[in-house]
Formats: structure tokens, C-alpha cells, sequence
């Protein structure tokens, strides 16, 4: 299966229609095999020390090393039976240079001293082969060495250290809450990863992190035979820069939403949210099919996550601003032009959107990037005009900035790092304000909730999404579900549209796990936060058809 | 990594299945090169070229199975995989829907490997995308491209004797080129598996001519219109279709192919009449592996014809529970045209839009298989049959099941993405908004 063949699969989200056992990407191991330590930081810098070394003297000005170990588990289950268990671990090299101005890439699995030079040498030799292409030699921005330090995801409970036989009995008493409440199927499934990182550099950093992500989730189908239709509901989850804490279920994280919904902030209920979703799939088969028109959005942080992502998160990130990549995912509408006028309205002045790669609990929180750079947190959007950009360490001075804003990130460590997106949030209103007093102030809206259908074009100017709820809202209050409703909009209508924002105590973190991008793609795990926000006027089309 | 030859396959297949233990073991070796090279901006980004070898050992008790896979071929590594193997399926929990392994099967052989595929080098790559970006360079246009190259085998046996042994390669080339001023895009993409058929400056020539013919493009009303679908833009979401044909749950009642009162849509005229689509891991153009999803020798299978759903596809699972044949997935469709070229396509219409591609196309509902995306890099007003302007892009929404019942016309078909399909004409498309994007 090619790669791309899996951010499809994956993109489509977790029907019944996905074959578990195609995501994992290291090699196939037992539960038991995750839970012994990797090498030493000590060991591993003797090895990074040979690589740098060799590199230098072979001709680099400038040497990168990290040393991976990437650990997965993925369970799958369907109805009462465990369709998969995968395990896999995948530990190498990746070696970046620069030599004569330009990056050379190697990577090798035979972490050994003589593997290491090897590469190194391969790194180097391929830099001075791509140098008789290069018109713009790669100007690094400074960053000083950290020294020996390390960074770990502040988790409370390992989840590769959880009995596989506990989170299996935990998704079947999801499937079977949901099947006793209506469900005519459904999938649940776990996603953990742990990776491992060493990294070391020229610049005098030794880096040893630990990084833990978790995703569960599940979809839920309802069946009307009579009818011959049928709806489904996915997880309101988000996946998390956590442990298994993360589905501990503590009340004190749920938020109370419109329409009986619940949000759950940093701790999920799973069982809690499937038999919800097991009634709502089948209100939904007999939802009131929505009249198309101009409505005033209220989009919960579950669902505004995903339309951050697309419309502020991608058209943002400086590789597709400059070009890079045009024959895949595009270029972007915020061209540099925009950005250096200082005054580009990209929202209204209520929107205010931040970059960070430092918030507990996050998919991009970590101490470091994969070039050494500290994390950081900056503006994108301050008072609704656009003030800055995303950008890596040989990106910087195209953006008049002294330093790296720390995005540069590779999925592996046989992948060559580049630049992705951190995490990017939009910040909570700063009035007192819950989503129910929210919807007080609606005549004719519609309230969405959770991830659904979603659309944007190459530069990033018009969009259509869905979401897994939708509730019509008539003068101030919830009249009843509604269904086959997908909103069209522009980027830079839709966020000048926000009128109203949630206060922080509404404020939450959405996900998306497998974000895919770059040729070879590669995937990133990146966190959105917000509060329920209002936009008003937004175009809403009807999906419904007959065929 | 040489490609190891069928012989040298089934000698390592057969001695790690001397080192089995469990009731049933079954082996895959796959190997050989890829290689790639990526440019924008008229320069190149990254470059690489990977060899690797991968044996998977899966062993099974009873209803329990576990795989592992290793790189390295010697006697300790393999005794150890299966050591490992046995480990990781005795831990396993039971599959109710394992199914027992096949036994000897008689495999078509499939001509899927060129030798001129496998013997791409750095050279090589560095040459086609100067091709590609030296002529668009020099019309002050900007290329970014990709190509990606393969050439390797796979060969898989069991404890109950089936052996199985292909080669295959592949190349996939995709150009954008745009304007210097970013108002104008072109794009074109093709996948062979033998390379001798890529002309990278003549694929490139494509784009770069739809880049300078769709600078400032003029905006039109969304709405319906006939369109033509250059074959890239129709496979695009006619493949997605293919992937929706799955008859398990269409049996359970969540696919566009369930019937109102229970079954399934089989046998139902569902498309226009001129509407036939078939797989044939024989077709000249778009050779398949010689074996489907499930192991079983691929076969020629009828999926609609005349407008009537034929088959579905199983699981072996699927097909033993429901005492049917087992159909499996096909790996490339053909859907059969007719004579006519894009350019008399256009000539016969009197008002439409020529769509060169989708992008960014996502399901809205899976009940009525309803797509939503948008045209992207070449998308032109057809008047009286002629081109007359450049259109800024739409967004769409719309079914390839009510697009295969609008037919007004199906051109030669061509290979795109494996599958082999014809451009189209087609009535009453759904565009929803316009989009500034170019």
C-alpha cells in the first residue's frame, strides 16, 4: 500500500469501510516488547557524537542527528469481537547535513558505529550531489546548543503499561453500551504512540524526549431497513498529548453543552459518550432535513477544531506560502504581500489565533522540534489582523525573524524533518459567556458539533464542512436536530463573520491525529483549541439527494 | 537490493516454514527500489532512493493469529521471526471471522515489471525534472513536480503449499506549472508501469499550456452544467465509487447499494445503459497483480453492465457466511468509451465547463455517495464548441451515481491511477460556490 493510499484511508475517517492492521509503520512486535527501555541517553550520544563527526569531516558545515524510537499500539474492535491488536517498533538514524549550502538526507535501521558513518558519509555525499541544482544556498537562523536536557509528555498513567486486556474490555463495554442503546454496529478503537527521540546537533544540543499521544475513539450506525437509510455518529474524543489518563472520565472536565450534549476537556468518557451517541444516531434517521439558507453558526470547540486546522492553520504554514507545495496540497491565499501590509483583515477583531507548541495536554507540545529549536508560543492573528506566519529554522530570515518559531517535525526517523503545523488555537473571549447563554442571543442558527465532511480548496479561500450534530436554533433556544447540513464559506468572510466568543471556561482542545502532507507524505499529530464561537450569516446548503 | 528471483523466493519461504510450529504459517517476501525526486520553484527540493526487503511471517492457533515481519534473510533472523511470530499469536485473541489459508492456487501470470522501470537511477530522475522544469523556466512559468519510481517482487507460500510469485513496477509522474504572477495553473499527471512510455517534457508541455491558457480567469454562476471530464478528473470520482462497492455492508444495510426493506441493489439498473465497467488483471494497459486482497488468483470481473449492478466485492468471510462466491477487490477498472476524442467532445457542446481535475474531495454522504470538492488547475467556459475563457474554480456537490445516470457522451478511455477511464461527458452537474483559488 502506498502511503498515500493510507492518509486517504485514514482521512475518511474510522468507518466500518477501513481495514485495521495497514496503519501501523514499524515492525510488528508483542505488547510486552514496548515496555523495555530503549537505549541509554548516555549510549545514544556517543553513537549521534560518531555521526557528527564523520559528517564534519567529510566536508559539513552543519550536522543534525536523531536517534528514533517510535512505538504504536493499535486495537480495533467491531460489535463483540477484537477484529486487531497491532504492536509494532520501529528504532533508526536519520542524518541531516548541510554541505557546500545545501541539505543532504540519509537515514539507516544499522545503529551501529559503522552503520552511523555509513550514513553520515551517504548524507554528505548526496548534499554535494543536490548542490549542483541549488540557486539559493540554505542560511540557517541561530539557535544555541541546550546542552544535555530532556523533555517528556507530562503523562500520570503509561498507556503502553496498561494491560491490553483492560483496553480491550474497555472497548467492548463501548460497543455493548452502544448495541444495548440502539446501535446496529459499531467500530471502537484505541491509537498510542510513544516516541522515543534522541537529538543532536552542531550547535551543542543533546536532546532526549519522550512523547506520548493517545486517540480513542468510535462510530456508531444506526440502520432504518424499512427505509433503506442509515446514519452514523463518531466519538466526540479528541485525540491528546496525554496517557491513559485521558479516559478516566473525571467530571470535573466535562463541560455542559446546548442540547444535553457534553464536552469533555481532558478527560473522556468513552462509555458515556457511546450511549449518547447510540440515541443520537437514531434520532438522527428521523431528523427534520435542514432548508437551506443564511444562518447564524454556534460551532462547539469539537467541531470550530477542524475549521481552524484548514482555514487558518494550513493557509499559514510558509513551505506552501513560498511554493513548496504547489503539486500537492497548494499554495495558500495569505501571500507574503498580505502579511508585510500589516493591516490584512483576516478576521474580525474578536479573533485572535496563537501558535504554540507548549500547551499541557496538546498533539504538539513538546520541549523541542526536530531541528533543537525550544518551543514557543506567537501570534498568527491579533485582534483579527494577520501578524505572522509558521516557519522553520532555514525559513526564518524570508519572515524578517531572528529565530525559528520550532515546527520543523519528522514522522519517523528514516523521514527527512520539514516544516508542520503546530498547534493553533483560537483564543477564548474575554467577557463571561457559556454556549447556553450563547444560543440566548440566536433567532435563526444552527449549533454543530463534532468533526464531519470537510472541503477546502488549494489556496485555502472556500471551504464546506459538516460536523456529527446539528441543532437548529429558532429565538434563543434548541428546536430540534437537523440533518443533511454542510456550510460553504471563504477564510476571510467567515472569520471577519465571528461576532461572539465563549470565555475560557468553555475552552477545549480538538485534534486530528493523522494530518498527512509533503511528497512523500508524511502524517503529524496537531491540537486545536477554542470555545463555542458564534458566526453569523454563514451560507448553509442541503446534502440530502435521491439516487 | 536485487530483486531475488522466484526460486531463491520460494527456498526462503520454505525454510522458514520448516521452522514453523503452529497449526498454520504463511510467508511474504516483498523487495526492491524506490526512488523518488521532488522539485518546486523550478528547483529540486529532495531527492532519495530506498532498497529494502521485508519477509512477514503470520502463524496461527486455532482462530488466533500474529504476524512479524524482519529485513535481514539469514537463518538466526528467520528462526526468530517465526519464534517470535507463534509468541504473538498465541497471546492473540480469538477472530471469529479468521478464515483457514488457502491452498495451491493457479495464479494467471500478469505482465506487470519492466525492466526499463527497474533500471531508473539518480540520472535518470535528475533528467526528467529538468525536462520538466528547463521548458517551463524559459517561459518564465514555475514547475513543481514529483515523480516516483518502483521495481520489486513479492512472493508469498503456506504450511498448506500455495506459492505465489510476481514482479511489478510502477512509475507516477504529477506537474504543476503556474504563472509567474500566480493567476494562471496547469496540471497533469500520468502512472505507467513501464517508464519508456513517460515523456516528462511532453507531460510537463500539457501543464504548462493549461497554466498560460487559464490565467485570469473570469468568474461564471454556479450551477448546473454540462461538463467534460478530462479522464483524470472523471477517475477521480469514479474510483472513489469503486471503493464504495463492498457487498457486506451493503448486506447490513449502510451502502448506497442497500436496498429500501432489506438486501442489496445487485441486479438493479442503477446507471445509464451505456454505463459498463469491468477489471481484467489481463488488460495491455493496466496489468494487475496476479493475486487479489484475499490470495485468490485475480479473475475478470464484470462490476456494471448496461446500467446494471453485476457484483459486488467480498471478503472470503463475507462470501462463506452468505453462500456466495467470493468476488474480490479489483485492483484497477476499466469502464468502456467509446471513439470519441476530448477534442470532439468539445466540439459537440454547445455550452460547459472542461474540468482538467478534483481536489480535495470528501464524502458528505454515504447513503447517496455524495462527494464534495472542487475543480482545480485548468478549468475553462465551452461555448458553441470552442474553449473561450478560463473560469475561476467551483466547488461541487454531487454523486458519481447520479453523474453515470446524466451521460451525454463517453470519450477513449485512458489510463489514470491504474484504472482505465474514458473522458465524459455528462448534463446537469452540481457546481455549489466559486472559489478565488488558483
Amino acid at each position: 500500500m502506498k502511503r498515500r493510499d493510507f492518509i486517504h484511508l485514514t482521512g475518511l475517517g474510522l468507518g466500518a469501510m477501513m481495514s485495521p492492521g495497514l496503519l501501523a509503520m514499524g515492525q510488528p512486535t508483542t505488547a510486552e516488547q514496548l515496555l523495555v527501555p530503549g537505549m541509554a541517553p548516555a549510549d545514544k550520544k556517543i553513537l549521534a557524537d560518531i555521526a557528527l563527526n564523520t559528517a564534519r569531516s567529510n566536508g559539513a558545515s552543519y550536522t543534525d542527528v536523531r536517534i528514533g524510537r517510535y512505538l504504536q499500539q493499535f486495537l480495533f474492535t467491531r460489535e463483540k469481537n477484537v477484529q486487531s491488536i497491532n504492536n509494532s517498533e520501529s528504532f533508526g538514524i536519520g542524518i541531516r547535513v548541510i554541505a557546500n549550502g545545501t541539505w543532504g538526507f540519509s537515514a539507516t535501521s544499522d545503529v551501529t558505529p559503522d552503520g552511523i558513518k555509513a550514513c553520515a558519509e551517504t548524507a554528505v555525499a548526496i548534499a554535494k550531489a543536490n548542490s549542483r541544482l541549488q540557486t539559493e544556498p540554505v542560511e540557517l537562523a541561530p539557535e544555541k546548543g541546550h546542552g544535555e536536557v530532556s523533555w517528556k509528555t507530562p503523562i500520570t498513567k503509561n498507556a503502553f503499561e496498561i494491560p491490553i486486556k483492560d483496553k480491550i474490555d474497555l472497548l467492548l463495554k463501548v460497543n455493548d453500551s452502544a448495541m444495548v442503546n440502539g446501535a446496529a454496529f459499531v467500530t471502537s478503537n484505541l491509537f498510542m504512540v510513544n516516541e522515543q527521540k534522541y537529538f543532536a546537533s552542531t550547535d551543542g544540543s543533546y536532546i532526549d524526549q519522550d512523547i506520548h499521544r493517545i486517540w480513542p475513539t468510535f462510530t456508531v450506525t444506526a440502520v432504518d431497513k424499512t427505509e433503506g437509510t442509515f446514519r452514523t455518529r463518531q466519538a466526540l474524543s479528541a485525540p491528546m498529548g496525554m496517557g491513559f489518563e485521558y479516559l478516566d472520565g473525571l467530571a470535573s472536565e466535562k463541560i455542559s453543552s446546548p442540547a444535553g450534549l457534553i464536552a469533555y476537556r481532558n478527560s473522556y468518557d468513552m462509555v458515556e459518550d457511546a450511549i449518547a451517541a447510540a440515541k443520537q444516531t437514531q434520532e438522527k434517521l428521523s431528523a427534520k432535513s435542514v432548508t437551506p439558507g443564511k444562518y447564524d453558526l454556534v460551532l462547539d470547540p469539537d467541531h470550530l477544531g477542524l475549521t481552524i486546522h484548514e482555514s487558518v492553520g494550513h493557509p499559514l504554514e510558509l513551505d506552501r506560502v513560498l511554493g513548496y507545495e504547489a503539486n500537492y496540497a497548494g499554495t495558500s491565499f495569505a501571500t507574503l504581500d498580505k502579511w508585510k501590509s500589516g493591516n490584512f483583515q483576516y478576521g474580525s477583531d474578536l479573533v485572535n489565533i496563537i501558535a504554540d507548541k507548549t500547551q499541557p495536554y496538546s498533539l504538539g507540545a513538546v520541549g523541542y522540534d526536530d531541528e533543537g529549536v525550544k518551543s514557543k508560543d506567537w501570534n498568527l492573528i491579533k485582534d483579527g489582523v494577520l501578524t505572522n506566519y509558521q516557519s522553520i529554522r532555514d525559513q526564518a530570515k524570508i519572515i524578517d525573524e531572528k529565530e525559528s518559531h520550532g515546527c520543523c517535525y519528522a514522522d519517523s526517523w528514516s523521514s527527512v524533518q520539514f516544516q508542520r503545523m503546530p498547534n493553533v488555537s483560537l483564543q477564548p473571549g474575554k467577557e463571561k459567556l457559556s454556549s447556553h447563554e450563547m444560543i440566548k442571543g440566536v433567532e435563526k442558527g444552527i449549533y454543530i458539533s463534532g468533526r464531519g465532511s470537510y472541503s477546502i480548496d488549494q489556496q485555502r479561500y472556500n471551504f464546506q464542512f459538516g460536523g456529527q450534530l446539528f441543532y437548529e436554533i429558532k429565538n434563543g433556544e434548541i428546536a430540534g436536530m437537523l440533518e443533511d447540513v454542510a456550510y460553504q464559506s471563504n477564510t476571510q468572510e467567515f472569520w471577519n463573520s465571528c461576532v461572539q466568543i465563549c470565555d475560557k471556561d468553555d475552552y477545549k482542545l480538538f485534534g486530528t491525529f493523522f494530518d498527512g502532507k509533503g511528497q512523500p507524505s508524511q502524517v503529524s499529530a496537531v491540537s486545536h483549541g477554542s470555545s463555542t464561537t458564534r458566526f453569523n450569516g454563514v451560507n448553509v446548503i442541503n446534502t440530502g439527494r435521491k439516487i | 537490493m536485487a530483486i531475488l528471483t522466484q526460486e531463491e523466493a520460494k527456498q526462503i519461504i520454505d525454510k522458514v516454514l520448516s521452522f514453523a510450529k503452529a497449526d498454520e504459517t504463511s510467508v511474504s517476501i516483498s523487495g526492491g527500489k524506490t526512488g523518488n525526486i521532488r522539485y518546486a520553484r523550478n528547483t529540486v527540493n529532495t531527492s532519495g532512493e530506498s532498497n529494502e526487503i521485508m519477509l512477514s511471517v503470520t502463524s496461527v492457533y486455532g482462530k488466533k493469529s500474529g504476524s512479524t515481519s524482519i529485513n535481514e534473510l539469514d537463518d538466526e533472523s528467520l528462526r526468530k521471526a517465526v519464534e517470535r511470530s507463534e509468541e504473538i499469536a498465541r497471546l492473540a485473541p480469538e477472530n471469529p471471522e479468521y478464515m483457514p489459508m488457502l491452498g495451491p492456487q493457479n495464479y494467471p501470470s500478469t505482465n506487470t515489471f519492466a525492466e526499463s522501470t527497474h533500471s531508473i537511477d539518480p540520472e535518470f530522475r535528475a533528467k526528467a525534472a529538468a525536462d520538466s522544469i528547463v521548458p517551463s523556466s524559459e517561459k518564465n512559468l514555475t514547475a513543481a513536480g514529483y515523480l516516483e519510481d518502483y521495481s520489486g517482487f513479492s512472493a508469498m507460500g503456506n504450511s498448506k503449499g500455495l506459492f505465489g510469485y510476481n514482479k511489478r513496477s510502477s512509475v507516477d509522474f504529477s506537474i504543476t506549472v503556474r504563472s509567474a504572477d500566480g493567476t494562471g495553473s496547469g496540471y497533469a499527471i500520468r502512472d505507467y508501469n513501464d517508464v519508456s512510455l513517460l515523456n516528462t517534457r511532453e507531460v510537463t508541455r500539457i501543464a504548462m499550456q493549461k497554466a498560460e491558457a487559464s490565467v485570469n480567469a473570469q468568474a461564471i454562476e454556479p450551477g448546473k452544467y454540462t461538463v467534460i471530464l478530462e479522464p483524470t478528473a472523471a477517475g477521480d470520482l469514479i474510483g472513489l465509487m469503486r471503493r464504495s462497492m463492498d457487498a457486506r455492508s451493503a448486506d447490513e444495510g449502510r451502502s448506497f447499494l442497500s436496498q429500501r426493506g432489506g438486501g442489496t441493489r445487485l441486479g438493479e439498473n442503477l446507471f445509464d445503459e451505456r454505463v459498463n465497467i469491468y477489471s481484467d488483471p489481463n488488460h495491455p494497459e493496466i496489468p494487475a497483480s496476479p493475486w487479489n486482497n484475499e490470495g485468490l488468483p485475480q479473475e475478470k470481473v464484470q462490476w456494471v453492465e448496461n446500467g446494471v449492478v453485476k457484483n459486488m466485492f467480498y471478503t472470503r468471510y463475507w462470501a462463506e457466511k452468505q453462500g456466495v462466491p467470493m468476488v474480490g477487490f479489483p485492483s484497477g477498472i476499466i469502464i468502456e468509451g467509446g471513439d470519441q476524442s476530448l477534442s470532439d467532445m468539445i466540439k459537440s457542446t454547445e455550452r460547459g465547463v472542461l474540468v482538467t481535475r478534483f481536489w480535495y474531495i470528501r464524502a458528505v454522504d454515504p447513503q447517496t455517495l455524495l462527494y464534495t470538492g472542487l475543480t482545480r488547475d485548468g478549468t475553462f467556459y465551452i461555448e458553441n464548441g470552442q474553449l473561450k475563457f478560463p473560469v475561476k474554480n467551483f466547488r461541487f456537490n454531487e454523486s458519481p451515481i447520479i453523474m453515470l445516470n446524466n451521460i451525454e457522451a463517453l470519450g477513449k478511455p485512458e489510463r489514470v491511477n491504474g484504472s482505465m477511464i474514458p473522458p465524459m461527458k455528462i448534463r446537469d452537474f452540481t457546481f455549489t460556490s466559486l472559489s478565488d483559488a488558483v
